[in-house]
């Protein structure tokens, strides 16, 4: 195997996949709900992002590439299969309901991490995998649209729902679990 | 309502957007402006902060067993090359060396400044957030020695808080808060009707522990950090810098 000479001065496959483990891993865990498979599921995306490594376009967004190789490795698996459900009237970027956002900053105030955990987990995978993008990840809207191969209307209109869902779920387990702490 | 323009129907995801950092400049600094005169909004964009933040501390929530890093680095681990072309290689080596070196440095310089940017406006937002509250401090005294124990077994950590007799500062109270998913205390003092947050946190959290000490002014507040007996500590207000200073001294002193 002949290395072409530009690629020797490239970044290497481990320089740019190493420093992504423990987010993937965290990525991968949320996904499954289970160690056992988040592991495997890292593994199978370290394998075949380093098969792919040579299709990868060196100055593209690397971290994109590879998290869009874990989540198509998951939707795959038994449990992906199972867990993604579509979202009704995804496409309609008009969606977002002009409803009166009333402040719930107590109510947010008064989730614990715990909680909110909690909330997160029960959240519908396309929704919580958003979420992780966007806040843990910290992705742009153009890394997300690229990770989860949908537009960038589509990734603000998702993101809206989502934050909506969370919200609801966090009402419901304060006001359901309303203990005295 | 007033603020049709912003939360109506065709721009519900603009300030969510604002807050993501995805809205064009010139749309940011007019949604800007108007975060600043119009409290209703302003109350929805806090609101939507915390709930950014507590996601974001909520969803780091995973690490894997270091066996099975290893195993992974392992597998991905590059191969010597092959030796091909190497007098192109050692004459490479030194420059790419130093191309590397200054790149390590411009990156770490810039993640520092970066990250030590988010902990102090992190730090202002706990501030603000605290005040705009309806409870603001969970432990209501202006006493020290009923404070300090009401963080026993809420916090990982001890520490002393100073006798302010003779000072002008009170004590109002305190709560426990979270900075980079490390526990810490956070005490509310009063000078001269202005709040003061003291926020104290074990030095042990990279987050905690990357703000230099000293006195920096960040987002019109003042604040002033230090470390003592292996806690970090915060002052953050909008008083000046000389009364940060004093109630600095009053509890570095405190022991």
């Amino acid at each position: 195997m002949k290395v072409p000479e530009e690629s020797v001065s490239a970044a290497t496959f481990e320089e740019l996949a190493m420093p992504l483990f423990d987010q993937l891993y965290n990525f991968a865990r949320w996904l499954t709900h289970d160690t056992a498979e988040a592991e495997d599921l890292v593994q199978e995306t370290y394998a075949k992002a380093l098969r792919g490594f040579s299709s990868f376009q060196q100055g593209t967004n690397f971290r994109a590439w590879i998290y869009r190789i874990l989540r198509n490795s998951f939707l795959s698996s038994r449990t992906g299969l199972r867990t993604m459900v579509t979202i009704d009237g995804e496409a309609d970027e008009n969606l977002l309901p002009a409803e009166n956002t009333t402040p719930e900053r107590i109510l947010i105030e008064q989730a614990d991490r715990e909680t909110v955990q909690q909330a997160l987990a029960d959240l519908p995978v396309p929704f919580r995998e958003i979420l992780l993008l966007c806040e843990v990840e910290e992705m742009s809207y153009q890394e997300i649209a690229e990770t989860l191969a949908i537009p960038i209307g589509t990734v603000m209109s998702r993101l809206f729902r989502a934050r909506k869902a969370l919200r609801d779920l966090l009402r419901e387990k304060i006001k359901g679990g309303r203990h005295g702490v | 309502m007033a603020c049709e323009q912003w939360t109506g129907k065709q721009s519900a995801g603009k300030l969510a957007a604002y807050l993501d950092g995805e809205l064009d400049p010139a749309e940011a600094s007019v949604l800007g402006a108007h975060l600043r005169e119009c409290a209703a909004c302003a109350a929805d964009a806090l609101e939507q902060v915390q709930l950014k933040r507590s996601v974001q501390m909520a969803g780091k929530r995973y690490s894997a067993s270091p066996e099975f890093r290893s195993r992974i680095a392992k597998s991905v681990a590059s191969k010597p090359r092959r030796q091909t072309g190497w007098h192109w290689q050692i004459l490479a080596v030194p420059a790419l060396l130093l191309l590397i070196i200054s790149m390590a440095v411009n990156f770490y310089v810039g993640r520092e400044s970066a990250r030590r940017q988010r902990v102090y406006s992190e730090l202002a937002d706990l501030h603000v957030a605290a005040l705009a509250s309806a409870t603001p401090v969970d432990v209501v005294s202006t006493d020290r020695h009923t404070v300090k124990p009401w963080f026993q077994g809420k916090i990982p950590f001890s520490f002393n808080l100073p006798e302010l007799q003779g000072s002008d500062f009170t004590l109002l109270g305190g709560r426990v808060t979270y900075l980079a998913q490390t526990p810490g205390a956070h005490l509310i003092y009063q000078i001269r009707k202005h709040e003061v947050s003291v926020f104290i946190f074990q030095n042990r959290g990279e987050e905690t522990a990357s703000a230099s000490s000293g006195p920096v002014n960040a987002l019109s507040f003042n604040v002033e950090n230090w470390t003592q007996n292996g806690l970090r500590y915060f002052v953050v207000g909008d008083v000046g810098a000389a009364d940060i200073e004093a109630l600095s001294k009053l509890l570095r002193d405190a022991h």
